[in-house]
């Protein structure tokens, strides 16, 4: 139990500095929002508008740097995080809440799918290696090894370009209405089916060389060898001794990735045009829209730091020597 | 075979293992390096059989590929291992199919590995470990009913019962040796194979896992077979004692007819190279040399060139186990040297040598 409280006062630390990072970074970065906006109307708004822009996004009062903090935490806290720049005047917040499940639905489907079979596939050829399955390392790590954009290109150009099994670009078919029916569940997943394979297929070599090469270490490891002794059957020597213990490096970059899934998938959503937070994040970015990028950044890393923490108890859970009880 | 249970420490010609012409070789190339060769050896009910010999001359080899436990890329070119079972049945191990095998395992035949630091697996509870032997063979039994049962084992090793929720690194290396004993003995096995048991411990924790292993043998009536380089740990608890030498076993005979009337060369000299603590000072003396590459085996006898007492025909003769040319020498004991065997070094054309008087101690 002293172990939970621990692990939790370092994460309440350390979402604190997390947040506080956020509120500092956009006011040390150069340049100016307003002034962004004014360059991009290219002199179709009036220069005298730059004081009414300036008023309307509440950038003419003059506060502490201290107050601002105060106010930041107090807005973050009511789940304000701002108005877009760009879009304006849509809550920072409304766009993360449209976006979000997107990326955490398709990616994170994918990811979950990309790990458990990389880590069976991995288990296998680790237990049994030498065998025809081996060669099966050399053709995941080139798919890994391959731009993903290329991938992804080449992806849309053989599956729906020429064969027209898949469509090539968004979430779900346009001309639907957003709702729990059947239908739109499916058109949610045919359209996802290929980004969800492009990056099951890019990333699964990971896992499975991560597994085998742990189960290799672990096979030889004596307490595997009494299993074996002891008679239980190879099922329960290889799921309940040797991977049981094999995985546990893999729980540590399984939450790493899981922190990935929210903010690393920019090119992914690109290629497929699909609507989620990595693409927000870019659109944030080009137009210099800081309230958006802020918000964006945030669910970045609190997203991190929550699968740290889950991963965390999971690795605990599953190996005692990570406890340090008495 | 009777399964009456006979007094422990006696000999007896009532086999429980037999191990016959075991050959394994490591590689699976053209030239594969033939570790283990024509080994032969006698377990009788009751016994304890000590396997000694230098480090990498074949004793793990052979208790590990005895039991099919061999690793990669060990492979047993030939021999059988015949278990007798307590109700008269013959198996050969080394022929069961995998279902058999897995049946067998610890049930006839259980194993106290080198290091107890990791038979142990780091992340599961002790007693889950112990039960988990006990629920693979007797699928019957409760979970419940099994962790009672490794509490008894733990209590009878001399471990407080409510160490079986103790994860194994919250154990000392002798209460994890001791924990591997009460787990080997959970399924009351005929066979013990105990492999340096005691090499990560101090002499303290050694002898009292020693003494504890007769008293159990005593109690229980297994049989053990001990692999050690410990010659002198050896003399005190075996009943019969096998040295080993490159492979092959050179010395076949009970612990006090080795320790007081050695017929080979190698384990006269294995004898001299610790002090005894009672009795008159003799004088010690290392072996010279080192153990040959078994990858390239001289021809002959793979001791010769060790050895202060050969002669022309060990350079192309190869000695096998026969009784010692010694009179009045139990007919039961066997060793591999010329020396011994003047019927072969003639058969080849040599002029036999005879024993020379420090392998004919009376």
């Amino acid at each position: 139990m002293r172990f939970f409280v621990r692990r939790g006062i370092f994460y309440v630390v350390t979402a604190w500095a997390a947040v506080t990072i956020n509120f500092i970074i956009p006011r040390l970065m150069p340049g100016d929002p307003v002034k962004a906006i004014m360059a991009k109307s290219q002199g179709r708004l009036d220069s005298s508008a730059e004081a009414a822009i300036r008023t309307l996004f509440g950038l003419d009062e003059q506060k502490s740097i201290w107050q601002q903090y105060l106010d930041y935490w107090n807005l973050l806290l009511h789940g304000n995080l701002g108005v877009s720049f760009t879009y304006y005047p849509t809550p920072v917040a409304e766009m993360i809440r449209q976006t979000l499940p997107w990326t955490v639905g398709l990616v994170g489907v994918a990811t979950v799918i990309a790990f458990v079979v990389g880590t069976l596939l991995g288990t296998g050829i680790g237990w049994r290696r030498g065998t025809w399955a081996d060669s099966l390392l050399p053709i995941s790590t080139f798919f890994s090894a391959v731009p993903y954009f290329w991938l992804g290109l080449v992806v849309i150009a053989i599956f729906s370009v020429n064969l027209g099994w898949f469509p090539s670009s968004g979430a779900y078919d346009r001309s639907m209405v957003p709702a729990f029916t059947p239908e739109f569940i499916g058109s949610v997943l045919y359209y996802g089916t290929l980004p969800a394979l492009t990056i099951v297929v890019s990333s699964i070599a990971g896992w499975i060389l991560g597994m085998r090469n742990m189960m290799v270490t672990v096979s030889s490891e004596d307490y595997v060898t009494v299993a074996q002794a002891k008679g239980l059957s190879e099922r329960a020597v290889v799921f309940g001794y040797a991977a049981r213990n094999a995985i546990l490096p893999q729980i540590s970059s399984f939450a790493l990735s899981l922190g990935f899934i929210v903010g690393g998938t920019l090119i992914m959503e690109m290629v497929f045009s699909y609507p989620g937070i990595g693409f927000l994040l870019y659109n944030a970015t080009t137009n210099h829209d800081y309230t958006l990028m802020q918000g964006c950044f945030l669910v970045i890393t609190l997203s991190v730091l929550v699968a740290n923490i889950v991963a965390d108890f999971v690795y605990a859970a599953l190996d005692p020597r990570t406890r340090q009880e008495g | 075979m009777s399964a009456v249970p006979v007094a422990p420490g006696r000999l007896t010609a009532d086999p429980v293992l037999e191990i016959r012409n075991l050959s394994v070789d490591y590689g699976y190339d053209e030239n594969p390096v033939h570790v283990l060769r024509q080994a032969s050896l006698t377990l009788n009910r009751g016994e304890v059989l000590g396997l000694a010999g230098e480090s990498g001359c074949g004793k793990s080899t052979l208790a590990y590929a005895a039991t099919r436990l061999l690793p990669p890329p060990g492979l047993i070119t030939g021999g059988q291992v015949l278990f007798h079972g307590r109700d008269g049945s013959t198996a050969d191990i080394l022929s069961m199919s995998d279902a058999e095998l897995r049946a067998s395992r610890w049930q006839d035949l259980a194993i106290v590995f080198q290091g107890a630091m990791n038979s142990l697996n780091p992340v599961f509870r002790v007693g889950r470990q112990i039960a988990d032997a006990i629920r693979a063979h007797r699928p019957s039994v409760s979970q419940k009913e099994a962790l009672e049962r490794a509490a008894d084992l733990l209590d009878m090793v001399g471990i407080s019962p409510d160490r079986l929720r103790a994860y194994p690194h919250q154990l000392s290396g002798g209460m994890r040796q001791r924990v591997m004993i009460a787990m080997a003995l959970a399924l009351d096995p005929q066979v013990l194979i105990m492999d340096e048991p005691t090499t990560a411990l101090d002499v303290v924790m050694q002898r009292q896992i020693v003494e504890q292993i007769a008293e159990l043998r005593d109690r229980l009536g297994f049989s053990v077979i001990f692999i050690t380089h410990d010659v002198s740990l050896l003399i005190e608890i075996a009943d019969r004692i096998a040295i080993m030498y490159a492979g092959e076993i050179v010395e076949d005979a009970t612990a006090q007819d080795v320790y007081r009337r050695p017929r080979h060369p190698y384990s006269n000299g294995l004898l001299h190279s610790f002090p005894p603590l009672r009795g008159p000072r003799r004088e010690l003396g290392g072996i010279p040399g080192s153990p040959p590459d078994l990858a390239r085996l001289p021809s002959g006898c793979p001791f010769r060139a060790r050895c202060p007492f050969v002669f022309d025909a060990c350079a192309h003769v190869q000695p096998e186990l026969v009784a010692p040319d010694v009179p009045g020498d139990d007919p039961r004991r066997s060793v591999a040297c010329l020396r011994h065997d003047p019927d072969r070094v003639a058969a080849a054309g040599f002029t036999p040598v005879p024993v020379p008087p420090e392998l004919a101690l009376r």
